[in-house]
């Protein structure tokens, strides 16, 4: 009888499809489903703004040119890491990122936190070139960013792709958003994102 | 965690390790009814079968993961909302401020739960604390005596202060050499711990559209010339007459001035560059130099020990 069940899955393959994947997805089933429900990870942290939209342009430049591959966003729960990057970073002050750009490998440091860290000024510098202020960087510069301008044609359209993916956008936020970047070179953009990273927690605090 | 997602997690996990408890005594009973070592009546092109088992000790691993998965969801939090029966966890994760942060890592320690985060900041505090304290208790003149705090200070200078004014702390175009004697806020050791806590905000205005380009070359020339650089003496003359705006930031006689900030244009020290280009570019498009505060990021009594480290920089 036993034998023959054993078989019956060996020979019929469908049926061994559809057994490996439940043997796999049940990992997944367990951790992930159930944290997609819970209200720590769809609860803003207080004081939690959403970006503005030359931030929002900066982010998608940020994206664009790869940062994630080398930076990461995440400042995990130890001290090494708080003691270097500050608090360790919480599920809330995540909620309204889409996509995460939480990253998995750290060529370059931590940014979850980089926000009010150095001036504008400095990271016009560093991007320009890297080399400039700190002479063993290894990191890229990205020189074009300071000629590029933005037009802020489609701004209003990605805040309101935001709106509906639950970001609390005002009509009036997505009103301006055109104005409010339209002309801005896209170093700034990036700027105003970096100065923006993991600032709400701190200032929430004061 | 609502209490259906606990069960969710619960049911599902035990679930899974009975079914594989169920999967593994199944798959280790001889059910072909012939013994080990004897052939088992397939045969392909002169090829045999034979019943060849795992070996019993290779079993026994499976039996030991079994073993050692319970044990880990009876001590450590892995069943829904279960914490596990030695209260241990990694960190506070369910908190939205940073005073809740602090609230829950009181809560655990009256609580008696284990955080490991929490632990380790606790232990670097107790081993770490004490000298920060007595580093706190001396003056940033006598700290900057001191070898090991500024070992200490050097450490934190490099790792949150470099990427601005170098490993070398000399600076570079737009930010300041903490070695020489030039000071925008003042080198005294508390001036240096002001800065360092609260930060500074420069602000040079642009004059572009108040003056036109021949004004501001003359103008560039005159403060040339504050600092006895060889300058075309019309040039200067002419742009003297302009100064009086600048006076109000740099003084009459462009000795500057610390409280705000405004730099002394007679000591030959540029921190944007000292050719006339440059100074011309000041002029006209202004310059906001910015010293990010560190009190929230490296607290008060790291600050002190940096500060000491900045002060031997000039004061050795």
């Amino acid at each position: 009888m036993s034998r023959i069940k054993h078989e019956f899955v060996e020979k019929h393959l469908g049926w061994l499809s559809v057994l490996m994947i439940l043997a796999v997805s049940i990992g997944g089933i367990v951790q992930i489903t159930p944290l997609l429900f819970q209200s720590q990870v769809q609860e803003p942290i207080d004081g939690l703004e959403p970006y503005t939209a030359l931030e929002l342009e900066g982010r998608d430049i940020y994206m664009r040119e790869g940062c994630v591959q080398c930076h990461s966003q995440m400042i995990r729960p130890f001290r090494a890491e708080t003691e270097r990057y500050g608090h360790y970073s919480l599920a809330g002050e995540h909620v309204w990122e889409f996509p995460f750009l939480w990253g998995s490998k750290r060529t370059g440091p931590d940014l979850a936190r980089v926000g009010g860290r150095y001036s504008d000024e400095w990271h016009h510098v560093h991007l320009m070139n890297p080399r400039n202020v700190v002479p063993e960087s290894n990191m890229p510069a990205f020189p074009w960013l300071d000629e590029n301008k933005l037009t802020g044609e489609d701004t209003a359209k990605k805040m309101q792709v935001m709106k509906q993916l639950g970001v609390p956008y005002t009509e009036e936020d997505i009103a301006g958003a055109r104005e409010a970047v339209q002309g801005k070179t896209e170093m700034e953009a990036l700027i105003a994102y970096l100065q923006s990273l993991g600032t709400a927690l701190s200032q929430a605090d004061k | 965690m609502s209490s259906f997602w606990s069960a969710w997690i619960i049911v599902l996990t035990l679930g899974t390790l009975v079914v594989l408890i169920w999967l593994l005594r199944w798959n280790m009973k001889n059910y072909t009814h012939i013994e080990e070592g004897q052939e088992m009546d397939h045969e392909f092109d002169g090829i045999v079968e034979i019943n060849n088992p795992l070996p019993k000790w290779w079993t026994y691993l499976f039996w030991a993961c079994f073993v050692w998965g319970f044990l880990y969801l009876a001590l450590y939090p892995g069943l829904g909302n279960f914490q596990g029966l030695l209260g241990w966890k990694s960190s506070n994760q369910d908190v939205q401020s940073l005073e809740e942060s602090r609230q829950a890592m009181e809560q655990a320690k009256e609580q008696g739960l284990i955080v490991e985060y929490d632990r380790a900041v606790r232990d670097a505090e107790e081993k770490y604390g004490p000298i920060f304290e007595a580093f706190a208790e001396q003056s940033i003149p006598e700290l900057a005596k001191n070898e090991d705090a500024l070992d200490v200070g050097q450490r934190l200078y490099l790792q949150n202060c470099a990427q601005c004014h170098g490993s070398n702390a000399m600076g570079g175009p737009g930010f300041p050499n903490l070695t020489d004697d030039a000071w925008l806020y003042g080198g005294a050791p508390e001036d240096i711990k002001h800065t360092l806590l609260n930060g500074r905000q420069g602000n040079m205005p642009a004059f572009g559209e108040q003056f036109s380009d021949k004004e501001i070359t003359e103008l560039a020339n005159y403060v040339a010339s504050l600092s006895g650089r060889g300058v075309d003496p019309k040039l200067a003359e002419a742009g003297k007459q302009n100064y009086a705006v600048c006076a109000a930031c740099h003084g009459q006689d462009g000795k500057g001035n610390q409280q705000l900030g405004a730099p002394n244009l007679t000591d030959n020290v540029w921190l944007y560059g000292g050719s006339i280009n440059k100074i011309e570019e000041t002029l006209h498009y202004g310059r906001n130099g910015v010293m990010p505060a560190w009190k929230d990021i490296l607290g008060e009594d790291k600050i002190h020990v940096v500060s000491a480290y900045i002060y031997s920089l000039s004061n050795d």
